[in-house]
């Protein structure tokens, strides 16, 4: 048994091993309910990655901190709900740090790890910057102590050797001035001054709502397993994994490891298109034998295709779903509806520098180069196209960046083979037209701001939504219900400026030139 | 009234505009609005909402006062969104001098009847736990109030289409005509009456128009139900506010409904790009934290800038265009474009109705510039 840590939960005690976030401290002393919405509803976590500030609590008496990406610490004090009586922290100093490097490389998932290993090899200073506490990502989360023989082991143990410059737990808030990024760290704020930038911030998932997905336990596939991944106790919980995408089918492997009760699987996009998929499979083998190990492993859950969950009941938390499936509706009873429709790039920072997109996704050259100079992008940011392609692209970029483009080309064969893949599984996990019928007039779609699908169809664009609505306005910035309404009613996304992220009032005015 | 022609064209749905519809539809006048985006989406967005009485001149606290009155009989129709909350203001004084400047406030707005009252340093940090220890005290303003002004805006609008007003959005206007606007396809909007309200954006369809561009920047917080309670502004806000040449700061928060806190303000010549100056924004935080040493731990959202319609006598242009006697003004309200949006729209439906207006208009007519300048070409 690990190292445990005890804090306290809305005044009781609870211990935890001490590598929880605070979000599994709350789920272990059994309270669903992280906040309360402007509208009263009890809100629990969905994304368990720190993007959609559902889990925010007081922790310390310091009030809006997002429960799932703050490391347990010994005596802490946590209250959830809604007491904001002083919650305004404790008077502390805040550390003001620079950093100078020649590559700096944004997200620490496989890409970002590939990224900065490769231009390490150059030579170069490289400094690696992520939101959460440990390298990985969200697929590699809380893998740095996972078997040697491993992909991830392989890779931390690559960068560690590498000496890399790490900023752990930093949030950029600002990168709208070339050269600089800004960000904010538990303690303090840094700037960090960089010759060339690799943008690997990987992708979210994609929330669709529907009646009753605001409900404490309803979260993403993702979601579920990253809560899971940070403490979450799941074993013998009946779990219902339902959206679209690949990734159902890894988190279910994954929650069912953990000896959550799988209820079944599902998959909202047809069997035909999947079969295709399968066969699309046939030309890269070892994607193949990824497929049929988890099927395998799989083998005896229900896994129903052209199903998607059509409402979520429950008294204050989740208790049961509707699901659908052709014409057919039926309630199945769980503990834990795990809910997400494929993933969308995160693309706020390539944004805030001016960089093109395409697709919904940053365009880059061969060798990941963005439509801005000495800026780079790799990984889901570019379309989303799994791990192998992350950890190629990667590494194309991290050589690119530092005049090592010999090594760089070496890849390019394996990328463009592996980017056919991405346009197979876009296809594939195509959402059918019927899920955006899935929100009913009082339905909230904004869960930040609580504006609901009725006043939504009321406004004509996003400009008109935020003003008149306040959607998109709440500290999570759209990027919830951002990809939602863009499925929805087909606005693309609006401007985007710092800070990019909630920050505190402080940090804002750290590095200016007053 | 002649078919298939507007007896007013409204040209910008910012708040003045809405106003201005609102009234014109009241008076029984055919109404088109037209703008070039969303209802209340330019200053009426970016701006703080604050509905203000102020004394910087006899003109402009007439009009301020005016304008207060008018919202106070508009607040029991606002729709909820509208967030219409008498909040107050209270004005803090830092030192003794300062508190020399309160007394002189007191007196001037006492005798023009607007109820006030003194705060001392202690009844101020009752008033305001979160303000720092050591102020000398306050005026406290209560009949001040908040609002959200695209909320307002917008129930302005839909409340002249309710009378039959047309809202043209998303539509560039080119040129404003004697008989009306002239659109970017080149089409002619036919109206008696056109009415320039768009703002710091007026000069570019009245040329020669000394209406200014003046950059400001907020920051709102998550929600901190509690931590301000009324609309505070130092009393220096009237040194550096005003000042019509170099970049200011001034502290002054803003309690939302939300329980969110309305960080300002900033006021910058000469920087017309749309983007947040990260100098400007660092600057007016600092001051707001001198005087609320708590603010700096907050979480915040947001930050954003927007420009304020300036002119060079720090009073509105309200009334007919010199060269254009058809084509009116209803711009350069600086600072108080929210406040005053309603006094505005009362004193150009006078205008246009021949009535006598509640407050004398000749201060706010735009003919007050021209003069001056023609008699300088002579």
């Amino acid at each position: 048994m690990s190292e445990t840590v005890t804090l306290s939960v809305n005044g009781q005690s609870v211990a935890v091993p001490a590598s929880s976030m605070v979000s599994a401290a709350i789920a272990v002393s059994r309270v669903s309910h992280f906040r309360s919405s402007i509208k009263g509803e009890r809100r629990g976590a969905i994304c368990g990655m720190g993007i959609c500030f559902e889990c925010r609590v007081t922790i310390d008496g310091e009030a809006h901190q997002r429960s799932c990406q703050t490391p347990c610490r010994e005596g802490m004090v946590v209250m959830t709900g809604e007491d904001y009586s002083d919650s305004y922290g404790r008077p502390r100093t805040i550390r003001r740090t620079t950093r100078t490097c020649d590559v700096l490389v944004v997200g620490s998932g496989p890409a970002g790890l590939a990224a900065a290993w490769a231009a390490s090899k150059s030579g170069s200073r490289v400094t690696v910057i992520d939101d959460n506490q440990a390298p990985g990502g969200q697929i590699w989360r809380s893998e740095s102590k996972a078997r040697a023989s491993s992909d991830s082991a392989k890779w931390f143990e690559r960068v560690r050797q590498a000496k890399i410059d790490t900023v752990k737990g930093g949030r950029v808030f600002d990168a709208s001035q070339t050269g600089r990024v800004l960000a904010e760290t538990t303690d303090g704020v840094v700037e960090i001054l960089y010759q060339s930038l690799i943008l690997a911030t990987g992708a979210r998932e994609r929330f669709l709502p529907f009646p009753g997905w605001s409900l404490p336990n309803v979260c993403g596939a993702g979601g579920l397993q990253a809560l899971v991944k940070s403490g979450l106790p799941i074993e013998g919980k009946r779990v219902v994994v339902a959206g679209s995408g690949p990734l159902l089918l890894a988190v279910a492997d994954y929650l069912r490891k953990r000896g959550a009760d799988l209820v079944m699987i599902a998959e909202q996009a047809a069997l035909r298109s999947l079969l295709r998929f399968s066969l699309g499979l046939l030309s890269s083998p070892k994607k193949m034998v990824q497929a049929v190990g988890l099927k395998r492993r799989l083998a005896g859950v229900k896994y129903l295709t052209g199903c998607w969950p059509v409402a979520a009941e429950g008294n204050e938390e989740l208790e049961r779903v509707t699901l659908r499936q052709n014409q057919r509706t039926w309630k199945v009873s769980c503990d834990f509806l795990a809910c997400g429709f494929h993933l969308v790039p995160n693309l706020e920072i390539a944004l805030l520098l001016g960089c093109e997109l395409n697709n919904n996704a940053v365009r880059v050259d061969r060798f990941q180069e963005t439509s801005i100079e000495n800026v780079f992008c790799a990984g889901e940011a570019t379309g989303i196209g799994g791990l192998e392609l992350s950890l190629v692209e990667g590494q194309i970029a991290g050589f690119a960046a530092t005049n090592q483009r010999h090594l760089a080309e070496q890849h390019i064969v394996e990328k463009e083979k592996l980017r056919g893949f991405t346009s197979l599984l876009n296809r594939t996990f195509e959402l059918r037209d019927e899920l955006r019928a899935l929100p009913n007039a009082e339905t909230i779609v904004c869960r930040c701001e609580d504006v609901s699908w009725a006043e939504l169809q009321q406004q004509s664009n996003w400009r008109s939504a935020k003003l008149h609505t306040r959607c998109g306005m709440g500290p999570c910035q759209g990027r919830v219900c951002g990809a939602a309404i863009e499925f929805l009613l087909g606005w693309g996304m609006e401007s985007v400026r710092p800070p990019i992220f909630p920050v505190r009032l402080s940090s804002l005015s750290q590095f200016t030139n007053k | 009234m002649t078919p298939g022609v507007y007896d007013v064209a409204v040209v910008g749905a910012g708040i003045v505009g809405a106003a201005c519809a609102d009234e014109c539809s009241q008076a029984g006048l055919s109404v088109v609005v037209i703008d070039s985006g969303v209802v209340g989406g330019g200053a009426t967005a970016a701006g703080m909402g604050h509905i203000v009485v102020m004394d910087d001149s006899e003109a402009q606290f007439a009009l301020t006062h005016f304008s207060r009155r008018l919202w106070s009989e508009l607040a029991p129709d606002l729709p909820d969104a509208a967030e219409y909350d008498v909040c107050g203001t209270i004005w803090v004084a830092a030192d003794e001098e300062e508190m020399q400047e309160v007394e002189r406030k007191r007196s001037s707005y006492l005798e023009h009847g607007v109820h006030v009252e003194t705060l001392n340093g202690v009844a101020l940090s009752e008033a305001e736990p979160h303000l720092r220890r050591g102020l000398a005290g306050g005026l406290s303003v209560p009949g001040d109030a908040v609002t959200y002004s695209p909320a307002v805006a917008r129930f302005l609008v839909e409340r002249a289409r309710s009378r039959g007003a047309v809202l043209k959005s998303d539509q560039s206007v080119e040129e404003l005509t004697n008989d009306g606007p002239r659109l970017a396809d080149g089409s002619l909007i036919a109206a008696g009456v056109t009415i320039n309200a768009t703002g710091s954006w007026a000069p570019m369809l009245a040329r020669g128009l000394e209406v200014q561009k003046r950059k400001g920047h907020l920051v709102i917080t998550d929600r901190y139900p509690g931590f301000v309670r009324h609309q505070l502004v130092e009393l220096g806000y009237l040194k550096s506010a005003h000042s019509l040449t170099s970049d200011s700061v001034a502290f002054n928060v803003q309690p939302r409904r939300t329980g969110q806190v309305l960080i300002g303000s900033s006021r910058q010549y000469g920087n017309e790009e749309s983007g947040v100056d990260a100098t400007m924004l660092g600057r007016m935080l600092d001051r707001a934290a001198e005087y609320m040493p708590d603010l700096p731990r907050l979480s915040a959202i947001r930050a954003w800038s927007g420009f304020r319609a300036a002119t060079p006598d720090k009073l509105p242009f309200i009334g007919p265009c010199p060269e254009k006697e058809r084509v009116f003004l209803a711009t350069g309200h600086e600072g108080l474009g929210i406040t005053t949006s309603l006094g505005t729209a009362k004193l150009i439906v006078d205008q246009l109705l021949n009535r006598r207006s509640e407050i004398p208009t000749a201060p706010y007519l735009p003919s007050r510039m021209s003069q001056s300048k023609r008699e300088f070409a002579q």
